[in-house]
């Protein structure tokens, strides 16, 4: 499935940005360099307390990663997007943000505006708080995040690993949204990014128009949870 | 890990029982040791906790997730909060893993895991809700209630990403016990999930047992 991109943009590595996507339109974001990293949140813009909910989100779909056939559940119980596209097989759900105190633990010197202007090396935490306080959200607001483009992995007894050069230039994953969602993004390296010094690596942003799914839409037919989550947004879109 | 507590409950300062889709709300002092018993087996004991002092900080399951490196909790496990900083650290587990990534039940998720029809039966979500419009005096809101720590349930992750929802580990007196590093609101709700086999469609009581 091809969108015309009806805008597009770039935000570079270590920067962040908020944008409401009504109902019907497709974010595409593609990565520029590798082991890029997107923070992602979703919020009801009509009713900014329903969030995304990545427990209620995997345990729908019984997937500990994201990716193409997903979808990204609210805690009402309805879909805010589904993963149209994805290059990478993998979308990391656990790694959460980097915060203030891995600056120093890393030894990715924290330098300040005043020192580097733009340069300057901030959280994704940081940057969500920045985004939320737009909307009037605070930091009882800030929900699990979905960590795009990186990959960490658990094995047999619980252990995390997080991989490198998981995503490559030019990967793109693409959201087509089922409910109109204030989407925040940030370009903060994630977390648990093994880099010597603070990565930053940007993405580009592709606006489009998707399709109105059917019932042989592969996110709606890759679970039968999501038939029912799409029944839940049909059921909102009346009015319930 | 199995470890063994040396607390008995007779020292214990409080010890309340929380019967199936009931709700505990209270604090626990920095220092003071909570233990969370699960009286009949295979109950599932949803936790959140916040910090007294400030109710905007509380427990991250993802921040917990990534700085002990581990997907489940168990003994040595410290919980941390959404600020980085550790809240409690579990110092005793008879049972062996905790899930904090599945979430809680809720009467909407209960409408996509299974049925559009099942949203009029009672969850921990709607059990938290009641908690804290029954005590105002916490100031918790809706918006507070976030990602939990699913106590006695297990959720095993793949080494290829996928989640399953097993049998429990759990048994009749098994428990788990953790130190509080600051003083926290507990928030617990007792599982009334009828639909999943994880307590064998038969919630049961826990308890509650407080040392100084």
């Amino acid at each position: 499935m091809t969108h015309d991109a009806h805008y597009t943009t770039h935000l570079p590595g270590g920067h962040h940005w908020s944008l409401r996507l009504r109902r019907g339109t497709t974010l595409t974001l593609t990565a520029k360099q590798a082991d890029s990293n997107v923070g992602l949140l979703c919020y009801n813009p009509e009713n900014l307390l329903e969030r995304l909910n990545l427990p209620d989100t995997l345990k729908a779909q019984h997937t500990f990663k994201l990716t193409q056939g997903h979808c990204l559940y609210s805690d009402m119980g309805r879909i805010f997007a589904s993963i149209t596209h994805d290059d990478l097989g993998w979308h990391d759900s656990v790694g959460g943000n980097l915060m203030p105190h891995h600056l120093l633990a890393k030894g990715w010197q924290p330098v300040s505006y005043q020192q580097a202007h733009n340069d300057w090396t901030r959280t994704g935490f940081d940057a969500f708080l920045v985004e939320l306080a737009k909307y009037g959200l605070g930091r009882r607001d800030m929900a699990a995040n979905l960590n795009l483009f990186s990959r960490v992995e658990s094995d047999d007894a619980g252990k995390l690993s997080y991989v490198s050069d998981h995503c490559q230039p030019g990967n793109r994953v693409t959201l087509r949204f089922e409910m109109d969602t204030l989407v925040l993004l940030h370009t903060c390296p994630h977390p648990l990014d093994p880099a010597a010094d603070y990565p930053r690596r940007g993405v580009d942003i592709a606006l489009g128009i998707a399709e109105a799914p059917n019932e042989d839409d592969p996110c709606y037919r890759s679970r039968p949870e999501n038939a029912r989550g799409f029944a839940n947004n049909r059921l909102y879109h009346l009015g319930l | 890990m199995i470890i063994e507590s040396t607390l008995r409950p007779e020292n214990a300062v409080s010890r309340t029982t929380v019967n199936a889709g009931d709700h505990y709300i209270g604090v626990v002092k920095r220092g003071q040791t909570l233990r969370i018993l699960d009286l009949e087996g295979n109950q599932a004991a949803d936790t959140l906790f916040f910090s007294a002092a400030d109710t905007a900080e509380h427990y991250s399951a993802m921040d917990t997730v990534r700085e002990q490196g581990a997907v489940y909790l168990t003994a040595g496990s410290k919980l941390i909060s959404s600020e980085g900083r550790t809240m409690l650290t579990l110092t005793a587990d008879t049972c062996g893993r905790h899930d904090t990534l599945g979430g809680a039940c809720a009467s909407e998720s209960n409408t996509v895991r299974y049925d559009l029809e099942k949203r009029h039966m009672h969850s921990c979500r709607d059990n938290w809700m009641q908690a804290i419009v029954n005590h105002p005096e916490y100031g918790l809101t809706k918006r507070d209630i976030t990602h939990n720590i699913n106590f006695f349930m297990n959720v095993p992750v793949t080494a290829d990403g996928g989640l399953t929802f097993e049998d429990g580990i759990s048994a009749p007196g098994k428990y788990v016990e953790m130190v509080a590093e600051m003083d926290v609101i507990v928030l617990v709700s007792n599982c009334p999930q009828l639909n999943n086999p994880c307590n064998g469609y038969d919630p049961t009581p826990i308890e509650l047992l407080v040392w100084e």
